[in-house]
């Protein structure tokens, strides 16, 4: 009972603030939408118990992306450009197309939910950490260090991208 | 009694409210900030699956989603503001500079 | 039921009417230790030899008028000192403050929650308090508070790392990062990790003073650099939380240098057999004698050095504070894997 109390809390606190994120009229208040929702989601994954992903989800997500993003949004918004829709006609269209993709995969999930009625099992035994750093550093070490290389590049492009001059 | 459904049914819902971001909003990092509410989205599926078939591989792909998720936020943002420099707008209307 | 709620919640309580009261004292230390270090007295008036200072001041911020600046977000300007004193008080949660008792056959454990990702816990909820920083600078809608807001996040965003590189090798010695378990690795061990490890917690005390904005790396915050920082333009209560907020930010990487590397709640040489009468000493009077000395030290570095400037500063944390905590990362791990 309490996990379904805490799984509607956390449901609602996600899908609130992800509405809020693309509907709030100032872009800074977007961006602490979006910090809010990545906790909210934070909290969904101890829930799972998957309490070290909760914890860099925070750290990395909610404490390091997204001051990337809140830095970007201060330093363009200095002067504020109305947004205008240039095809109004567009966003029928769209709604049209996105129901129809939406009411398709609510109906998918459902009868998926009806095929394997198995319930959520006991979960993970043992330290979630230990057995998350086996997995990285022992089965999937190839994809490990290849990330790593992904996020040196990453980091080298974006000091040349954004610099002033070269 | 939550099973698996109900949260896949969360992920969905969080995916099509990121996706109606980045097709409807006009400011470039709002359209960024939506492609990361559907990152996550995935990332709860992965979690969702871990849980339930009691491996910790889903964890794994999970973390790497958000190491990628990482990168490319640098990097988009970056090119954001190369282009600010040039042109003073993030509106995407104005990005047009590719089209023949 | 009274275990898991009613034991936990009085605890709560306690911890925060005591960060808040050991806050207010150690601004009248901290005054009071820059008073001697100048050959002066410091507050002396209110009470006896200024003992009664902080309530004072205390109650000076509260009736003071609380101005918002026009054309500011009042939401974001409202929300910024909670944003930046709330993730200092939360992560007293995790902080283990002394071995536990049964008191009338309940036990109550010597700290709040225990949760197997402790130390990550802390490093995570530390990093949300830099969003204080930015919408408060942001919020005030002026351009010095702004300037100074991002020259602080970036130079927290900085030292971060390098703090977490340090935590990292701890995390190697104690094989958990439950706050809990460092504790009994340091007792199982007989050693304090900070003789075991003292370039780490060198560079950690470095990166703590970098991340609460204190001298010598205070320069965002400084009244003769950006007039005050990014909190300018707030006054009464809401100031009053921004310096609650770096007041208990100092407590909280005290104390967590005191987990950490000073063995908390132990008593020193906790395994030698000849010094077993300072077990008489309860837990937690050792654990607040060693904050108690951390923090100290940090006062007497902002009497005794001279500011950085925001380059060097940079410079410091990035070119020489980050190698290093790798290098020690690696000795570390080679050391554990020869001998």
């Amino acid at each position: 009972m309490g996990e379904a109390v805490a799984f509607y809390l956390a449901a609602a606190l996600i899908l609130g603030f992800a509405v809020l994120v693309i509907t709030a009229r100032s872009t800074v208040h977007s961006v602490m939408f979006l910090v809010l929702n990545f906790l909210s989601v934070a909290g969904l994954y101890v829930l799972l118990s998957a309490q070290f992903l909760a914890v860099i989800q925070v750290l990395v997500y909610a404490g390091g992306i997204v001051v990337l993003y809140l830095f970007v949004v201060m330093l363009v918004s200095l002067k504020r450009s109305a947004e205008a829709h240039s095809d109004p006609k567009r966003l029928g269209r769209l709604g049209v197309v996105l129901s129809v993709a939406v009411l398709a995969e609510f109906v998918a999930i459902a009868a998926y939910g009806w095929a394997t009625p198995a319930a959520v099992g006991p979960g993970l035994q043992a330290s979630n950490v230990e057995q998350l750093g086996r997995a990285l550093y022992m089965d999937y070490l190839i994809p490990f260090e290849v990330a790593s290389m992904l996020l040196l590049v990453a980091m080298i492009g974006a000091i040349v991208l954004a610099k002033r001059e070269l | 009694m939550i099973t698996p459904t109900h949260y896949l049914a969360l992920s969905a819902a969080l995916f099509m409210i990121g996706a109606i971001g980045v097709l409807t909003r006009r400011n470039i990092i709002i359209i960024l900030m939506s492609i990361e509410l559907m990152l996550n989205a995935v990332n709860i599926n992965f979690v969702v699956f871990s849980h339930q078939i009691q491996n910790v591989v889903g964890q794994v792909f999970a973390v790497f989603v958000i190491c990628v998720a990482a990168a490319e936020a640098a990097v988009g943002l970056a090119i954001i503001l190369a282009f600010y420099r040039n042109k003073e707008t993030v509106n995407i209307d104005d990005m047009t500079l590719l089209r023949w | 039921m009274v275990e898991t709620i009613i034991v936990p919640l009085i605890q709560i309580v306690m911890v925060i009417v005591a960060v808040l009261v050991t806050v207010m004292y150690i601004v009248l230390l901290e005054r009071k230790v820059q008073a001697w270090v100048q050959v002066r007295l410091g507050p002396m008036r209110v009470g006896y030899h200024g003992i009664l200072q902080p309530l004072a001041d205390v109650l000076k911020l509260f009736i003071k008028e609380d101005i918002t600046p026009a054309r500011a977000d009042t939401w974001v300007f409202t929300a910024a000192p909670l944003i930046a004193l709330v993730p200092a008080l939360i992560a007293f949660a995790v902080i283990p403050f002394g071995k536990g008792m049964t008191l009338f056959g309940v036990t109550v454990p010597g700290h709040i929650a225990d949760i197997n990702v402790g130390l990550l816990y802390i490093v995570a909820v530390g990093s949300i308090g830099i969003y204080g920083i930015i919408l408060g600078g942001w919020s005030s809608n002026s351009k010095y508070p702004l300037l100074a807001s991002l020259r602080s996040s970036a130079q927290l965003i900085s030292y971060e790392i390098a703090v977490t590189m340090t935590l990292v090798t701890v995390i190697m010695l104690s094989g958990t990062l439950s706050m809990v378990g460092i504790v009994n690795a340091q007792a199982e061990r007989g050693w304090w990790f900070a003789f075991l490890q003292p370039v780490a917690f060198f560079i950690f005390f470095v990166g703590g003073l970098a991340e609460t904005n204190r001298a010598p790396f205070d320069m965002p915050e400084a009244e003769q650099e950006l007039v005050g920082g990014f909190h300018t333009e707030y006054s009464g209560m809401r100031f009053a939380f921004f310096f609650l907020a770096e007041y208990a930010n100092m407590i909280v990487i005290s104390s967590v240098a005191t987990t950490v590397f000073f063995g908390g709640w132990l008593p020193p040489f906790p395994n030698v057999e000849f010094l077993s009468f300072l077990d008489v000493v309860p837990g937690w009077a050792w654990f607040m004698l060693k904050t108690f000395l951390v923090l100290y030290v940090f006062l007497w570095v902002r009497a005794t050095l001279p500011r950085y400037r925001y380059d060097q500063l940079m410079r410091l944390g990035w070119k020489w504070l980050i190698p290093l905590a790798i290098l020690n990362v690696v000795v570390t791990g080679f050391i554990k894997v020869l001998v």
